[in-house]
């Protein structure tokens, strides 16, 4: 969080003798013109022409305008005054060195093909923000991993994309967004699990998505605050789309990463969902098992933001009921709710041991990383 | 169900579970058909009903198939009718079995799903004055929830306006998700009516499905329907805040019905943490969203969505930090637990007894008003 407040001086964690797996770092173009290089100039055409073609009244930002800047940390401004994520030597001094990084994972999020209604035009972005994760951030440096976008609106497409890229072995994960045109679960998305799974990549889901739907049940919320908060709700609702529809039961193997939307919520939405599968049984003659061994089994969740209760034991509670091998340390960089390693778990009453899982050891694992 | 069903149906003089000391704040009545409303409309709308064929429109809401498992308790369904369409069926298993001293009926009737704002005040008011007439002037121990129609906060007014002087209505009743986050500066007149009414905003789980029940989109199954619930519950309770309906009625209590409460917790945390980050942009928020919250809103109990065994269930009230919003309630007809164990055994006396009496007295001052002076210390 970008508060002028002077922090004690802590060991760094390569100090302390950990290392991270950064599960969120948010790459940018410096402008758009970044991208042409990896796009067919028909669609270099239609991007200078028609643009941005989105399901909400802004074409080309959020309509809920942030609290900083680019949604940055104010400290995370290339010297030359360039987009925050957009400078890849700023970002290996000020992140990757400095927090210890041994590996990070890029969620890139502007300039999305997932969100376009053109979904041809969304597949020639998705391709190229690819080919420009590889070219301009993996070249650079050698700890930096990439994720497969892919227009999840056209999943033939999307599956191409997918088995273009598999063998491309920096690329770590397929990334979807959690808010699409119809919940996750629904078949219409299943041959995008399907290519994922015959590619041995697991699914990375940060938070966000343009589909369409209102950020709650009830339409738009009118601040920031609801709009950042309605991410878990989100999440849930993924979740509950992903188990009921049975995905897991049809692709065993397939394994999910919740990126951003928190985690302590998880075992309160496991209770609901079992208890109340309880009266709904009939309905859902597909699910084999109680909803929440899916969820254990196959989902997993970035720690950033972490909770905060007033009574730090209460977080060493939730771990305790998620589960330390369920959770991947992720910061956010550049945004303004990064999540600082020196800091951010010193609250949770983990042992070394826990905190070296969830700083690394487990995403190493689900990812392969050596 | 015929006049003479309800007529002879005399309350149970035995005590019950609880011996009276218990308060219901969430009972489920249903309009049986809108013949039984024709009464109460006026000759436009009775006209209308006659001609347009109103009584052959189907009024069940979406989120609630009647004869889903968890929407109707076998042994709670009446011999005839759908469930809780039979007052007898309700005195006997609701009020006498658990020894309720009083039970506040909540209707969710399809009219506030309709689009046209006018027939939805008309029935609304029907359905209110037929809860007046059919249910509430036939047992002393009932109360309810005033029907809102919701399409527009005029209408809502003027009904609250209606029934404020009949105290046996004890807050009104809306749908957990609508047309507009509920914090909308929109709704303000009724929030306005109810806090000088000493009316709570009762809002039930349920949508009039203006949008989809979540962000995601469109979900297949009622499961998962009503799973989410939870989070247009979440996302109300942020609403309320954010655009600050408590800093401008600071009397006004909201109750989260039929909405589990296992999501409380998480959601206070991360409300406040957010909050920290960004609260420029809702400067008359000044205080943690948990601690407006603990003060403002109240959730009833049933379903109990936090396992009641091993602890867990004791933790999360804990988490929730506060004593005093947790009220009573069976849900009845509604399927979330068997024979009469409403209220989980592992919670300690003390706060079995504020969940079942004290917590709904301090809510409703209707209640307290009409409340025996031994209960109501």
């Amino acid at each position: 969080m970008n508060v002028n407040v002077p922090l004690p001086k802590q060991e760094t964690p390569a100090e302390q003798g950990l290392s991270i797996v950064d599960c969120d770092i948010h790459p940018a173009p410096k402008s758009v013109e970044e991208l042409f290089p990896f796009m067919a100039k028909r669609w270099q055409e239609h991007l200078k022409t028609y643009g941005s073609h989105v399901r909400q009244g802004l074409a080309d930002a959020l309509a809920h305008p942030r609290m900083t800047p680019d949604v940055a940390r104010v400290d995370a401004w290339p010297d030359d005054g360039s987009t925050p994520g957009s400078d890849p030597e700023f970002m290996r001094r000020h992140h990757l060195d400095a927090n210890g990084v041994e590996y990070g994972i890029l969620i890139p999020l502007g300039r999305s093909g997932s969100h376009q209604r053109n979904l041809d035009y969304g597949t020639a972005l998705c391709s190229a923000v690819n080919d420009w994760q590889i070219q301009k951030y993996c070249e650079f440096d050698k700890r930096i991993r990439a994720s497969i976008t892919v227009a999840q609106e056209d999943p033939a497409a999307a599956v191409a994309e997918i088995n273009k890229r598999a063998k491309e072995k920096r690329f770590v994960q397929v990334m979807i967004p959690p808010r699409a045109v119809e919940p996750l679960g629904k078949r219409r998305y299943w041959p995008i699990f399907e290519a994922a799974v015959a590619n041995k990549l697991p699914i990375g889901l940060h938070l966000g998505g343009m589909g369409g739907h209102p950020s709650t049940g009830s339409g738009m919320g009118s601040y920031y605050i609801e709009e950042h908060t309605s991410n878990v709700q989100t999440m849930q609702s993924l979740i509950t789309s992903l188990v009921i529809e049975g995905v897991f039961e049809e692709f065993p193997s397939l394994k999910i990463l919740l990126i951003e939307g928190g985690f302590a919520w998880e075992p309160a939405l496991n209770w609901r969902l079992d208890k109340h599968w309880q009266r709904f049984k009939s309905e859902v003659p597909h699910l084999k098992r109680a909803p929440s061994e899916y969820v254990r089994e196959h989902i997993r969740f970035t720690t950033q933001p972490i909770d905060e209760p007033d009574n730090p034991r209460d977080l060493r509670h939730i771990i305790d009921w998620v589960g330390v091998d369920r959770l991947f340390f992720s910061t956010d960089y550049p945004h303004w709710d990064f999540d600082d390693p020196r800091y951010a778990l010193n609250n949770a009453g983990l042992s070394v041991a826990e905190k070296k899982q969830i700083m690394s050891g487990n995403a190493k694992a689900f990812y392969g990383l050596q | 169900m015929s006049k003479e069903t309800i007529a002879n149906a005399t309350p149970s003089r035995t005590p019950g579970l609880f011996g009276g000391e218990a308060i219901d704040c969430d009972v489920h009545i249903a309009v049986p058909s809108m013949n039984v409303l024709v009464p109460y409309l006026d000759d436009y709308w009775r006209e209308a009903v006659e001609t347009r064929g109103l009584e052959r429109h189907k009024m069940n809401v979406t989120g609630q198939p009647p004869n889903a498992p968890i929407f109707a308790r076998p042994d709670w369904r009446p011999s005839q009718g759908e469930p809780g369409t039979d007052l007898a069926t309700l005195q006997l298993r609701a009020l006498d079995a658990f020894g309720t001293r009083f039970a506040i009926l909540n209707c969710m009737y399809g009219a506030q799903a309709l689009h046209h704002e006018d027939m939805s005040a008309a029935l609304c008011g029907a359905v209110n004055e037929w809860i007046a007439r059919e249910w509430l002037d036939r047992d002393p121990r009932l109360r309810a929830s005033i029907v809102l129609p919701i399409q527009n906060p005029d209408n809502c007014v003027k009904e609250i306006e209606k029934r404020a002087g009949d105290k046996r209505f004890v807050q009104v009743l809306l749908p957990a998700m609508g047309e507009m986050t509920l914090g909308r500066r929109y709704y303000w007149p009724i929030y306005e009516a109810c806090e000088r009414h000493g009316l709570p905003v009762g809002v039930h789980a349920g949508s009039t499905y203006r949008f989809a029940p979540a962000s995601t989109g469109w979900p297949s199954y009622a499961f998962e329907d009503y799973v989410v619930q939870a989070g247009g519950f979440e996302n109300q309770l942020l609403s309320l805040v954010a655009e600050g309906v408590f800093a401008k009625y600071p009397a006004l209590k909201v109750v989260f019905m039929e909405s589990g409460f296992a999501w409380l917790p998480p959601f206070l945390w991360r409300a406040n943490k957010t909050w920290r980050g960004v609260r420029a942009e809702t400067p008359w928020v000044k205080q943690d969203p948990a601690i407006i919250i603990r003060e403002h809103v109240r959730v009833t109990l049933q379903p109990v969505d936090a396992p009641v065994d091993g602890g867990k269930l004791e933790r999360v009230i804990e988490q929730i930090g506060s004593d005093d919003m947790l009220l009573f309630s069976t849900d009845f007809p509604h399927w979330h637990f068997e024979g009469l164990d409403a209220l989980p055994d592992s919670l300690s006396p003390a706060l079995k007894k504020k969940i079942l009496l004290e917590n709904p007295l301090a809510t409703y001052s209707r209640l307290r008003d009409s409340a025996p002076k031994e209960i109501r210390q």
